[in-house]
């Protein structure tokens, strides 16, 4: 592993930076689908109909805080304190995954109560393809986890030296929770204000 | 990786006073929470109307700065890092607002 | 061959391969030259399967009314000769030089990520044969190179077809997306001490800026060919017009990544014949800073200009205005560097050989692209040409004329360098004036039976039409054009295999990769180069200083090691991409491939501490 670059920012860091920049336009493509079909096709049910602020909310709390969580997990690591780490890693991975849990239960809830598939109308695929994918980072983000996690475990190769290992997936962690906090408020909120003029 | 062992170096594998404290990031977290509390509150001033944009724009713009600046570190990092995810972010930022106007979103 | 057991925490006890010969070493190799010289030979092969289809297509189109192949499959030949040459030809030919030039350019011993690297070899090479693999699969993608969705959807084409192009696209984009994010790190990163980047090699430059572009640019194609997966795969509405879709949105989607692409695909044939001249012309590039920035500033300026390719889609007058304007703009820079070509050979002392006559050929030819450019820029002279042979003659010129002539350039010039073997200069310069002569005479005429109103995409036309005797001519031409590659061919067997011996610096080169052997040794440099300026060899050659001889042990370098992963995490991808065609518990198990892959991939150390 070459510690000694060019810019001395290690090769690794700056590889999760420019993949990060790349993933802006993946979600900004995503996002700009969604707000293009806002409004047309069939209207029946909409954002409106089938969202709870509420409910939402909660859950994005949850992953507000299992960002916070993953700081913790990191400056216990870089203390060595490998105790701590784990326990921060363990409530990181379980409030990503009650994320998950939330996202499940949300689209059940509108599948089986409101009738609402990605096939009903330009809403129902704009909205489940756009939560879906982010649905599919967060999975990927806690399976990423549970491996550091596991390999703190059984493979003894996590430690205050490997710290990069973890500050990397923080990095993607952390960029799951921005993106979240865009359609959070584009999505959720501005899908269902009451104040808009209709 | 290959080490090019005669490079100009500066040493990057001690990163860890790049980052804040414990308690900073306590206070973000808190700082996080008490902008989503905001967003869900103004939610319900219907009497914002359009005006609702704006603001829910600075309250999220502020929720994402923070995370980037102290969780993801960029505030404690070399700037190069803040220039490469800034132009991905830009740029996203700009062509999807023209291809909104193309659909027409902002007459 | 002895081998180190690989500790992992499942059953799967594949051992590191220490020191593989014979096809495993090409297998495992994580060498930046071998992974080039694989890129090139691939995409050369890709390059002919293009060169093959677009014969078909010329010999169909020799006369009115033929029926040498059936309509359907002239669909599915015009779609596979696009995607083949600019996906499976341009880039990963782009690539190849990427790999085996870039790290010598900056003085590096290997990219940031040679592991990485190999993925990308492997996955381009999966991509393209899954999308190669369509033609024996009960057809291919048949819907043109950019696949406009809705025609693309279930409902207007239910053949296996368009789902080969889109996972192959995706696969293919996964293999640009890592090699682009791995030199990007490379040039930041691993450049030589003193190597600023104002001290870049233009042809570094140029790769830079590709590989952004590239990154930031395949997401969106990426996003525009999920929807339409999950259009055809699983009934969503995104291109369902009945549901109230807008059949613009694929059009701007795929627009907004394509017109960087056409970017992508020039700036490295730019960066080769940045190369070429100066050297030839004994000269140092003229107006450096002014290439850097016209190229800089075209890469900005093509993300606001993608609806030029949409003018007839009734974008109203104000869009099309500004998409008039935006684009007209980037003819500015464009001269900008053709002037400072022509610059840099004026008053040379320049000397005509296969490298530099296909390089004049580039500036030519580019040159002509260029200007019928220009003309369908103005969107009310494009209601004229949109969709006619005169744009099929603009793109040829930019990307055979243009692009395929620098690449042409650059294998010869780096021949001796790949080789250690000089190419046989008669055959070379034959080589060029057949595909010289050839090409003007196939693809010139495109211009007349264009304006005449001929549309691209036919696959025949009437006898009355008038077009019968320039598209004779062209049909002919175009097998001109395959017996120069032909020569080529023959060119590069015959002088690879006893073409006489090269010396390092055969050219009296400029730049660091002519300051190590032909071909260079495993570790490149035996001492990282200390740069001081542009040209940083060139200018140390003229002062004459002897060469101390370096101390260094080659055997007290470290190498990274090979590995399998790369390879198998490329394959659980192909798997997973054609379990999306056929079936998805196929497609699961692809993926628990690559998940267990991976890991076993970051679980291994990237030198084993005990093997040397
Ligand atoms: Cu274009």
């Amino acid at each position: 592993m070459s510690d000694e670059t060019t810019t001395g920012i290690d090769n690794r860091k700056l590889l999760m930076w420019v993949f990060l920049g790349s993933d802006c336009m993946f979600f900004a493509s995503l996002i700009g689908t969604y707000l293009i079909y806002k409004g047309t096709g069939n209207l029946d049910i909409g954002p409106v109909d089938v969202f709870d602020i509420p409910t939402t909310s909660v859950s994005t709390f949850v992953l507000l805080m299992s960002s916070m969580s993953m700081v913790f997990a990191y400056a216990y690591l870089v203390r060595n304190n490998i105790n701590a780490f784990r326990i921060w890693m363990v409530s990181t991975i379980i409030m990503g995954a009650t994320f998950l849990g939330f996202q499940v239960f949300e689209f059940s809830e509108f599948y089986f109560h409101y009738d609402l598939s990605p096939q009903t109308n330009l809403f129902g695929t704009t909205f489940y393809a756009l939560t879906g994918t982010h649905g599919l980072h967060v999975t990927v983000g806690v399976v990423w986890l549970a491996i550091i996690f596991y390999s703190s475990l059984f493979r003894n190769s996590v430690s205050a030296e490997t710290n990069l290992d973890l500050d990397l997936a923080a990095l993607y962690w952390h960029f799951v929770d921005i993106v979240w906090i865009v359609i959070f408020a584009v999505v959720y909120l501005f899908g269902t204000f009451p104040g808009f003029p209709s | 990786m290959v080490s090019n062992k005669n490079n100009k170096t500066k040493k990057s594998g001690s990163h860890d006073h790049n980052h804040p404290e414990p308690i900073t990031y306590f206070k973000v977290a808190m700082a996080l929470v008490a902008l989503t509390a905001l967003e869900v509150v103004v939610f319900y001033f219907e009497w914002l109307g359009y005006a609702i944009i704006p603001v829910m724009a600075i309250l999220s713009i502020g929720k994402f700065g923070i995370v980037v600046m102290y969780y993801m570190h960029l505030k404690f990092d070399e700037k190069l890092l803040t220039y490469v995810f800034m132009s991905g972010l830009i740029l996203a930022v700009v062509v999807i607002m023209w291809l909104m106007a193309l659909f027409g979103w902002f007459n | 061959m002895t081998s180190i057991p690989l500790k992992l925490p499942f059953k799967l006890n594949l051992s590191r391969p220490t020191n593989p010969t014979g096809v495993m070493d090409w297998i495992t190799t994580i060498d930046h030259k071998k992974i080039g010289i694989l890129y090139g030979v691939t995409a050369f092969i890709m390059f002919i399967t293009g060169g093959i289809e677009a014969l078909l297509i010329r010999t169909q189109l020799a006369g009115p009314e033929l029926k040498i192949v059936a309509p359907d499959v002239y669909n599915q030949l015009f779609t596979m000769h696009a995607t083949t040459m600019i996906f499976l030809g341009v880039m990963p030919l782009s690539a190849a030089f990427f790999n085996y030039i870039i790290p010598l350019q900056i003085g590096a011993r290997d990219v940031a990520f040679p592991r990485l690297n190999a993925f990308s070899y492997w996955t381009f090479l999966f991509g393209a044969l899954i999308m190669k693999s369509s033609w024996f699969l009960g057809g291919s993608p048949n819907a043109g190179w950019f696949g406009y969705a809705p025609i693309t959807t279930t409902t207007f084409n239910p053949g296996n077809g368009i789902d080969f192009w889109i996972v192959g696209l995706q696969v293919l984009g996964i293999a640009s997306l890592a090699a682009s994010f791995n030199f990007i790190v490379t040039i930041i990163n691993m450049r030589a001490p003193g190597l600023s980047f104002m001290r870049l090699p233009l042809f570094t430059w140029m790769t830079f800026i590709t590989a952004i572009l590239l990154v930031l640019a395949f997401p969106v194609i990426t996003v525009a060919l999920i929807e339409l997966m999950l259009d055809r795969t699983f009934d969503f509405n995104f291109f369902n017009t009945k549901a109230g879709a807008n059949p613009l949105l694929w059009q701007h989607l795929f627009w907004i990544f394509g017109h960087p692409e056409v970017y992508i695909l020039i700036l490295p044939a730019m960066g080769i014949v940045s190369e070429i001249l100066p050297t030839f012309s004994k000269k140092p590039v003229f107006g450096y800073a002014a290439m850097v920035l016209a190229a800089a500033f075209i890469a900005f300026m093509g993300w606001l200009v993608w609806s030029h390719h949409m003018f007839t889609t009734g974008l109203g007058p104000i869009a099309n205005s500004v998409f008039t304007i935006t684009t007209m703009l980037i003819a500015v820079p464009t001269g900008v560097k053709m002037f400072n070509w022509l610059g840099t050979m004026w008053g040379g002392d320049i000397e005509f050989n296969t490298p530099v006559l296909f390089s004049v050929g580039f500036l030519s030819m580019f040159l002509i692209g260029g200007i019928s450019g220009v003309m369908h820029s103005f969107s009310a002279s494009d209601y004229q040409q949109q969709d006619t042979y005169f744009i099929v003659a603009h793109i040829h010129y930019v990307l055979f004329g243009g692009a395929i002539f620098a690449i042409f350039a650059g294998i010869y010039y780096w021949f001796p360098k790949f080789t250690g073997r000089m190419y046989d200069e008669k055959l070379g310069k034959q080589n060029f004036w057949l595909m010289f002569i050839g090409q003007n005479i196939t693809f010139f005429p495109m211009h007349f039976v264009g304006m005449q109103g001929m549309p691209r995409r036919i696959f025949t036309y009437d006898s009355e039409m008038g077009w019968a005797f320039w598209n004779g001519v062209e049909s002919f031409a175009a097998y001109v054009v395959a017996f120069g590659v032909l020569l080529f061919i023959i060119n590069m067997i015959k002088s690879w295999i006893s073409g006489p011996k090269a010396d390092g610096d055969p050219w009296d080169g400029r730049t660091l990769e002519w300051s190590i052997s032909s071909p260079p040794p495993v570790y490149n440099f035996l001492d990282v180069p200390k740069v001081e300026s542009l040209d940083d060899f060139w200018h140390k050659k003229q002062k004459k200083n002897k060469s101390v001889k370096s101390k260094t042990n080659p055997k007290s370098i470290h190498l990274p090691q090979a590995s399998y992963w790369p390879m198998l995490v490329s394959l659980g991808l192909a798997i997973a991409g054609y379990g999306i065609i056929y079936n998805l518990v196929v497609c699961g198990i692809g993926l628990a491939m690559v998940l267990v892959t991976v890991c076993a991939w970051s679980w291994e150390p990237v030198n084993e501490p005990d093997a040397h």
